[in-house]
This record gives structure tokens, sequence and C-alpha cells, in this order.
């Protein structure tokens, strides 16, 4: 119960995170990709706030065991492979046509826009092809 | 609020959230691996129901509060290009194991090779393919 009470509590934090620093919305996004063009930075300061904490409490967090849990999981592979340059390839594709991420298309749902709700019906498809393609691979 | 500031305060506020994940559960938070496994219904993922019912929460929170002053933007796109970046985005994710949280907010920080492989990759072909919708128009 705790342990769910804390990643409900993470999931607030990380929506009101998006939504103040402007991920969740497209145009600032594109802005911040539009290098070539009218580029607005502010957006960097999103990662930088975020790597920056994140680099020394995630140092010391993971000297102990969590608290609601007996280990960390935490990724160990650490192969450069085609999967994952492809992967963030398509992945940048469909963030720069439209500049929505994840996490934001997920929040951009409370606005109940149609394009919101489309986007993100159309991502769960494109993971559940994923999960088909997956499966016809093994 | 000033421009620089609130992404700033916006980007602690995303750091805060995935240390405290780390902090209590020791898991990433890695956005889109925690919704692709919704569809699985397994216990062991109620931590990520749990989740990303609080990201709808948070949001519908600042909705309610604030709608003008923070959704006072629209998602431009015929309904194909919208459909089209969705999938994209849902396939690339899974192939590539993470989006913009768990490889760049979180495996940056950890100084993963994949994940600055990964945040580096994306940032630039998002980037290029901005510039190249620019060219175009």
């Amino acid at each position: 119960m705790k342990s769910l009470i804390t990643s409900f509590l993470s999931g607030i934090i990380f929506a009101i995170g998006l939504v103040i620093s402007g991920m969740t919305n497209p145009e600032k996004v594109k802005g911040f990709l539009d290098i070539l063009g009218n580029w607005d930075i502010s957006l960097a300061f999103v990662m930088v706030g975020a790597i920056f904490l994140n680099f020394f409490t995630f140092r010391k967090i993971t000297k102990n065991k969590p608290l609601f849990a007996n280990t960390h999981f935490l990724p160990e592979r650490n192969d450069i492979d085609l999967k994952l340059i492809l992967g963030a390839t398509l992945f940048g594709i469909g963030w720069g046509l439209l500049g929505i991420c994840p996490g934001p298309g997920i929040v951009n749902l409370v606005t109940l826009d149609t394009n919101a709700i489309i986007f993100v019906l159309s991502m769960t498809t494109g993971m559940f092809i994923f999960k088909l393609f997956e499966k016809a691979n093994n | 609020m000033n421009l620089f500031l609130s992404p700033l305060i916006g980007g602690l506020l995303i750091g805060a959230s995935s240390s405290l994940m780390l902090w209590g559960l020791g898991r990433i938070t890695g956005i889109s691996g925690i919704y692709s496994a919704l569809f699985s219904f397994k216990k062991e993922n109620y931590w990520k129901y749990s989740f990303i019912v609080g990201l709808v929460v948070g949001g519908l929170l600042l909705y309610k509060i604030y709608p003008s002053n923070l959704f006072d933007y629209k998602i431009s796109g015929s309904t194909s290009k919208v459909i089209i970046a969705g999938l994209l985005v849902g396939f690339g994710t899974r192939l590539g194991n993470g989006c913009t949280s768990g490889h760049g907010v979180c495996g940056i920080p950890r100084l993963s090779q994949r994940s600055i492989i990964s945040t580096i990759t994306f940032i630039f072909i998002g980037m290029l393919v901005v510039a190249i919708e620019g060219a175009l128009q």
C-alpha cells in the first residue's frame, strides 16, 4: 500500500512538473527542437533541472535499499545495439512531427482535446504493434 | 512566469518525482515502459497503475485550477499526422526501451551509455524533423 501511495504521489508531482515546465505544450517543444529557426532554448532547462537533481539524489538513494522494496530495479544493459538507435530514431521522428512524448501525451488527455486522445490511442496501438513484432521475431 | 524559471522549476519537480520513485520503490520512472505494461494486467504492475493515475490526477488538478494559463496551447496537425506521430512514438519508445523520462531524466544521471546515446539520437532526429518541416513550408 505504501508503495502504491508513493508511486501515485510521484505521478502527481511528475505531471505538475511537466505542465509547469512547458513540456506538455507542443508549440513550446517544437520551438525547442527548431534549432535552425526561431530557437526557444528554454526547455533545455527542464532537462538541466531534472538531470542535475537526479545526478546527486540517485547516487545517494542507491547506496541503501529502497523504503518499500528489497532491491533497486536498475537497467543493467550497457550495449549499444541497432534496436536502441532505431527505436530512438522512430521516436524522434514522432516527437519532432507533433512535439509530444509519452508523459505529456498522457497528461494532455485531461483537456479532452480530440488530438490529445487520438495521439494516446495511436501511441498505444504503436506499442501493441511492437509487441506483435517482438512475438513474430521470437 | 519567467521564461527560464518555469522550465527549471518544472524540471526540478520531475527530478524530485523520479527520485521519490527510486527512493520508495527502487524503480526507474520510465513513462513509456510503465504505460505499456498497463495492458498486461499483472499483480506486480499495480504500482504502474497508481503512477499513471497520479499522472492524470496531477494534470487534472492543474487543468481545473489554471485552465487558461497553463493549457493555452493547441495540438496542431491533421488527424493523419497525429496518428503517424503517435504510432512512431509508441513503437519507437518500446523498440528503444524508453523515452524522455526513462532515458533522459533517469538514465543520463546514472551515466548510462545507452540512455545518453538514445537521448542524443531522439533530440537530434526531432530537430532534424522540425528543420525539414520548416524548410518545406
